[in-house]
């Protein structure tokens, strides 16, 4: 059992700010690091990693510090986003390698349970160069589970998978982190996230702005004011209608055509809103949610 | 893990210097030195002063510098660019013992693709007189090293490793180096030279420079360059794309 902290941690290139005074804690099981692209997911899990010193506070494993500490790679295996492999080698060779670098006893036969793990024992002889996404993604995991780390991290790992090798990965692991070990892993998608994660960590724009199971983020992101356009058969009419009733908050026609209308309670209201339609003889066209970007998610997190 | 050397990383290393299309280079340049010894050979005879003016101004000057140039990035700046380095430092391995073993290559590469064409040509071009083949062969092996050594912190300190060697090659030991008699005491390729000089007995391939310095130097560079490029690796920076 290991777990990963971060002590008021911050990081900075120059005069931009990558992460911005982050305090977590990585415990066992599967953790996911969700936050839109560019909201420093890649410079933590680098921080983690101990391939990126902080600028300010202290990253640490089981108490040791990770920058400038080679022995704590006993413990982690590291699964990068980049893509670039050893391209001449082939899958077999390169997990050989990784286990040769580790010192374990029997390389070969720790390569091959790592690689079986991922079931990639038919591709194994051939060049990587020859990989497909999702293949390079798996030998990149046999490589990182071949010394069978108590910490295993993960760089954007369902990035190009297909949605078969992507639920393969999901229940590795979910195995993994029912094993104990401590799983993160990033993700700029929240359902990848809640499929997979117990623990949930948000970051948006450097700054950790959530944590919690999925449950509790989800709540978060639902019960919040949404934002929606109607496209009817009577704008004026059903907009008045609306506003009557205690789950919309306002409603304004637009130019255009249609209406703007802001929810506040999501749940009443998407059942109230057919049945007023239907009462005011009021056709439905369209109904848009505007808001529904991960972004816009965040951007209400942060502000929350 | 104590080990100096890893003969993964020196495998790994290897084949990536041979399995990219600059490898080839390593096999033409000597092939081009061996040729012109023969050229030599053919027009002038068995002369002293033509094959040390090949031997040096040829091979200790180009051919030498260039082979380290080539083996020592071959081996160590594609992964650095690509980022899969990440996969040797994510080990729980001295960054040092990295370091040795991918100079080992690059070495091996210098005694294979400079210091023997280079006592081939010795020996082509002054049949009779081994030892000018001996002494350059030995002056390559020391310049070499040397040269291998710098490159491999240059690989490390930026992404453009071959061309700021090329340009440092041109600059510093081509241009200043003539023109400035001072350049000497700081020169990988006038250092080789003053070995040569001393193996083979008097060449006067560079005046007024000591042996015992210039192997000295050579040795301060060699362990120098070696140290600090392990330092970097330590502290080494890999982050993602964003």
């Amino acid at each position: 059992m290991s777990t990963i902290t971060l002590d008021h941690v911050s990081r900075w290139y120059r005069n931009v700010v990558a992460v911005n005074d982050v305090s977590m804690t990585i415990g066992p099981g599967v953790t996911g690091l969700l936050g839109p692209n560019g909201a420093g997911k890649s410079t933590l899990i680098a921080l983690m990693s101990g391939f990126l010193a902080p600028s300010a506070g202290t990253v640490t494993l089981d108490g040791d510090p990770l920058w400038r500490n080679q022995a704590v790679y006993r413990t982690i295996g590291l699964v990068p986003e980049r893509e670039a492999l050893f391209d001449y080698l082939t899958g077999r060779q390169f997990v050989v390698a990784n286990a040769e670098l580790h010192g374990l006893p029997d390389p070969g036969a720790a390569a091959q349970a790592s690689i079986a793990l991922v079931e990639m024992s038919d591709a194994q002889d051939r060049v990587i160069s020859t990989y497909s996404k999702g293949m390079r993604q798996r030998i990149k995991m046999a490589s990182s589970l071949v010394h069978d780390p108590a910490v295993l991290l993960l760089d954007e790992p369902f990035n190009g998978m297909d949605p078969r090798q992507r639920m393969h990965l999901m229940d590795l692991l979910r195995r993994m982190g029912g094993e104990g070990r401590t799983v993160l892993f990033s993700s700029h998608i929240l359902e990848e996230v809640e499929q997979v994660a117990r623990q949930i960590e948000v970051v948006v724009a450097g700054r950790h702005a959530a944590s919690g199971d999925f449950g509790a983020i989800r709540r978060l992101m639902t019960d919040r004011p949404n934002r929606f356009v109607l496209r009817t058969s009577d704008d004026r009419t059903m907009a008045s209608v609306l506003l009557t009733d205690p789950s919309v908050r306002g409603a304004r026609l637009r130019s255009e055509g249609g209406i703007e209308l802001e929810a506040s309670d999501f749940g009443r209201f998407s059942e109230v809103l057919p049945r007023l339609a239907r009462e005011h003889g009021v056709r439905l066209l369209e109904v848009t949610p505007t808001d529904e970007s991960l972004e816009s998610v965040f951007a209400y997190l942060v502000s929350a | 893990m104590s080990a100096v050397v890893s003969p993964t990383i020196a495998r790994l290393g290897a084949r990536s210097v041979f399995g990219r299309r600059r490898g080839v280079l390593l096999f033409i340049l000597p092939l081009v030195l061996v040729g012109l010894a023969v050229l030599v050979r053919a027009l002038v005879g068995e002369d002293l002063t033509a094959t040390s003016d090949t031997l040096y101004g040829l091979g200790l000057a180009v051919i030498v510098p260039l082979v380290a140039l080539l083996a020592t990035t071959g081996v160590l700046a594609p992964e650095i660019d690509d980022g899969s380095i990440s996969y040797l430092l994510a080990k729980p391995i001295s960054r040092h013992t990295i370091v040795v073993s991918k100079l080992l290559v690059a070495g091996a590469c210098v005694v294979l693709f400079a210091a023997v064409p280079m006592l081939v040509a010795g020996l082509v071009m002054m049949a009779d007189e081994p030892d000018i083949g001996v002494a350059f062969a030995l002056g390559s092996l020391a310049g070499g090293l040397a040269y291998c050594a710098l490159f491999a912190l240059l690989s490390v300190m930026t992404r453009h490793a071959v061309v700021v060697g090329l340009v440092y090659l041109l600059i510093w030991e081509g241009l200043l180096g003539g023109l400035l008699d001072g350049v000497r005491w700081l020169s990988v390729t006038r250092w080789a030279g003053a070995i040569a000089d001393e193996v083979a007995g008097d060449l006067a391939l560079v005046a007024d420079l000591g042996a015992t310095y210039a192997v000295v130097a050579t040795v301060v560079v060699i362990v120098l360059g070696t140290w600090l490029t392990g330092r970097r690796l330590r502290g080494f920076n890999l982050t993602g794309d964003e």
